[in-house]
């Protein structure tokens, strides 16, 4: 109820509102990365497994065996960076979960039982090394690989419904009375979230073991281990590259469709109308985008398939409705469908060699760009979250509830995020030296090192 | 239906204090250890057997959370806008404690070793402390239905903190009591006597913050108070009669209640709790029934909750085999 007292609130609420965005851009790009781990690597590590069996191939068993060390680790940092998201929800936009939770909530409950399936199967695997029959051991991992599509099925359909809410009915006083849960699960923007993201975790996990490869390989060490521990993770990314650009491109279609206003400002379309230019790059203006390169016709024919599709244009969102900071929507999208385009220039560069002569292409070249590929794949994933949460803005849940209704009053929300900020460069930091000094010990400690090495999920070492 | 759900919430809250209260214990038996020649074997003995197969404590409290923003979304948020500043500690602690569980196999050296463990350790404290002032708050019926109550008066009163405190001790008490039986079964009397000592006095002075927090409640906490020392009374006599049973158990060296007698004495209080406090959620601004989801999403809950009991418990029964079958082999 508006009132003489909620114009001190007012103000806060507006600090706390960019605060609390930044907090949780923040902790979530964290998460996000270890999110993709814990989705993608099970299946990374399987393979692994499967040829080592197969093919009484030991270095493929040792590969698995690391990796499934090194995801114990990053399991567990995701874990706690999970639990920070938790409790952010109440802490920084309780009003959205009091209005909302009701139906908002639903697929966290199923997410955490995958998750919590997935973490006791993770030990299973873990613990089965030395305990379990081999192949009984590899049939012990597959519910993680389940498990972790499972996991990102669940939170992924939660952002998709803030995207296309449905499946709940509202009272006067905005709170929701009824719910239909199998609809908010299934709601029209999942289809294409989904599959983008649980992709977006095979590259993103793909192409950074790759890369440890690929430096480990242009550092000298080219040895059948590392051979095989860069081309295991890379074909499954170069594998989901191509299938990622069809999905990515079918979202933009469905988010052109759903969510006019994301679309106009993330190509920065000013006018309504048929003909639109895609621009590459630039800087979005209220009199049209500069220093970019222009693509006469492309975005409507990218739109509808033909040059004359009409497209919706900033011009027709309500100024209050519109999302912000346009250029930087635009660049994310950019550099998203760049680097995208660019990994499916590497996997065709890998496809090509193998075709010829069953090799990667021996130039040094090619190890640097895959050196490069788990970052690129990184920032890759940034940008599209970018796009899709900076392009919802001013809405939390698109078109019932704006971000600003949603926030926290609490004071100090600056001071967390600042401490929020060290105490995550203090847990990245060692999450990476931890695993940084696991590798050096593999290395020097030869075969077998790996299946001693402790880990959170292993059993206690004995003295 | 909603109290239903209320239950499952209770149910989260149970396992929790278990399995993460005498995980917390542990961590708060190894920050008084001493110096790390005197502390070494009771740490070595913490490190053995309290820390679980899996830790139970991120899962629990997700559940809890989960539960409560779904089926309760009002009290979720009256909780988290007027607790935030115990929230915000307490999930600091979280996040410190899960850290220290994700690295601590993996550092080398004395002094990052006790970096690692006094991080573990500290935060083992400060985690169930202010988890306890939440819980103390809202028992309190200091936490109003629409939220945004005061951010530091709510919680930072006598009953809250004895919670708080209570907390604390109780994990140290659990923990405590696990270990005797753990020495017990491996033979060290060395241990077994030094954990006995420790589980009588955790268990004194939970004894004592109980009785101090109930004339704190008294004074504080009207409503919650009258319906524990009547409808909640049965709980209140089995918590001491499990509380007493355990110390004579202990006392006479007996290990086959420990366990059980020691977990009952925690369980009773918390259902305690739940039917002191019933029908509100937040007493007594909000009912269990007035800040409860649609019956759909509750039956959604309901339905993730059977799936769970279904697929997990299957899946944890596996996990404790080979864990087992570990210790076997390690014996022969």
């Amino acid at each position: 109820m508006p009132g003489l007292d909620a114009i001190p609130l007012a103000a806060s609420a507006t600090s706390n509102l960019l605060a609390a965005r930044e907090q949780m851009a923040f902790t979530l790009g964290f998460h996000i990365v270890l999110s993709c781990l814990g989705v993608a690597l099970p299946a990374t590590i399987l393979v692994a497994n499967y040829i080592g069996l197969k093919k009484d191939d030991r270095d493929a068993i040792e590969l698995a065996q690391r990796w499934s060390k090194a995801m114990a680790v990053t399991f567990a940092v995701g874990a706690v960076t999970g639990t920070v998201l938790s409790f952010e929800f109440g802490l920084l936009w309780p009003h959205f979960m009091e209005r909302f939770g009701a139906a908002f909530g639903i697929a966290f409950g199923i997410e955490g039982l995958f998750f919590f399936l997935e973490a006791i199967f993770l030990a299973i695997y873990i613990y089965g090394w030395k305990r379990l029959p081999p192949w009984a051991h590899f049939w012990s991992g597959v519910p993680m690989f389940v498990t972790g599509i499972g996991g990102a099925f669940s939170v992924v359909s939660a952002n998709a419904w803030m995207n296309q809410p449905q499946g709940f009915v509202l009272d006067a006083a905005g709170k929701v009375t009824e719910v239909e849960p199998l609809k908010v699960i299934f709601n029209p923007a999942t289809p294409y979230e989904v599959p983008h993201m649980i992709l977006a975790a095979y590259m993103v996990t793909g192409f950074l073991v790759a890369s440890i490869y690929a430096v480990g390989m242009l550092k000298g060490r080219r040895d059948r281990l590392h051979r095989l521990g860069l081309l295991i993770p890379l074909t499954i990314a170069c594998i989901a590259t191509p299938i990622q650009l069809l999905v990515g491109d079918t979202a933009a279609r469905e988010v052109a469709s759903h969510q006019p206003a994301k679309f106009a400002a993330m190509e920065c379309i000013q006018e309504t109308g048929g003909h639109q230019t895609e621009y590459i790059g630039g800087i979005c203006t209220a009199d049209g985008v500069k220093l970019a390169i222009p693509i006469p016709d492309l975005d409507s024919l990218l739109v509808g398939f033909s040059p004359g599709t009409k497209v919706t244009g900033l011009n027709d969102i309500p100024n209050d409705e519109r999302p912000p900071v346009n250029t930087l929507l635009h660049l994310a999208f950019d550099a998203m469908v760049g680097i995208g385009s660019a990994l499916l220039l590497l996997g065709l560069w890998l496809l090509y060699s193998w075709w010829k002569k069953r090799d990667i292409p021996q130039t040094p070249w090619f190890l640097k760009a895959v050196s490069v590929s788990g970052i690129g794949a990184i920032l890759a994933l940034w940008s599209g979250w970018i796009v899709t949460e900076v392009g919802r803005q001013p809405w939390i849940v698109y078109h019932y509830m704006k971000t600003s209704e949603a926030v926290t009053d609490a004071n100090g929300i600056w001071g967390a995020f600042i401490f929020t900020l060290l105490l995550y460069a203090a847990l990245g930091t060692i999450a990476i030296l931890v695993l940084r000094r696991m590798s050096k010990r593999w290395r020097e400690g030869g075969e077998g090192t790996a299946e001693e090495e402790p880990s959170p999920y292993s059993p206690e070492v004995r003295v | 239906m909603s109290t239903a759900a209320a239950v499952i919430l209770w149910t989260g809250a149970t396992f929790y204090a278990i399995f993460g209260g005498a995980d917390f214990g542990g961590g708060f038996w190894d920050l008084i250890a001493g110096n790390p020649e005197k502390g070494e074997r009771p740490r070595m003995a913490i490190q053995r057997s309290l820390t679980p197969v899996w830790e139970a404590n991120h899962v629990w409290l997700i559940f809890i959370l989960v539960v409560l923003w779904t089926a309760f979304p009002d009290a979720f948020s009256a909780i988290f806008t007027t607790l935030y500043v115990p929230l915000m500690l307490a999930v600091l602690g979280i996040v410190l404690r899960g850290s220290g569980f994700a690295f601590r196999k993996s550092v080398e050296g004395l002094s990052e070793r006790r970096a690692a463990g006094a991080t573990f350790a500290l935060s083992s404290v400060i985690t169930p402390f202010f988890m306890g002032t939440v819980v103390g708050s809202i028992a309190a019926g200091n936490v109003p239905a629409h939220g945004n109550g005061d951010a530091f008066s709510t919680w930072l009163q006598p009953l809250p903190l004895f919670i708080g405190a209570m907390f604390v001790a109780t994990g140290a008490y659990l923990a405590a009591v696990f270990l005797v039986g753990d020495s017990r079964r491996a033979e060290d009397h060395e241990m077994e006597l030094y954990f006995e000592k420790r589980a009588l006095a955790a268990g004194a002075v939970a004894g004592v913050f109980a009785v101090v927090g109930l004339v704190a409640l008294h004074s504080e906490g009207h409503y919650v108070y009258n319906r524990l020392v009547h409808e909640g009374l049965p709980l209140i006599i089995l918590s001491a009669v499990c509380g007493i049973g355990m110390l004579v158990v202990l006392l006479t060296g007996g290990r086959l209640l420990l366990r059980p007698l020691a977990a009952g004495a925690v369980i009773a209080v918390i259902w305690g709790w739940f039917v002191a406090q019933f029908p509100y959620l937040l007493p007594t601004s909000l009912t269990i029934s007035a800040g409860a989801a649609p019956d759909a999403t509750l039956s959604a809950i309901f339905v993730v909750f059977g799936a769970a009991c279904v697929l997990v418990l299957p899946a944890l029964a596996l996990l404790y085999f080979l864990a087992q079958s570990d210790m076997l082999e390690h014996d022969h």
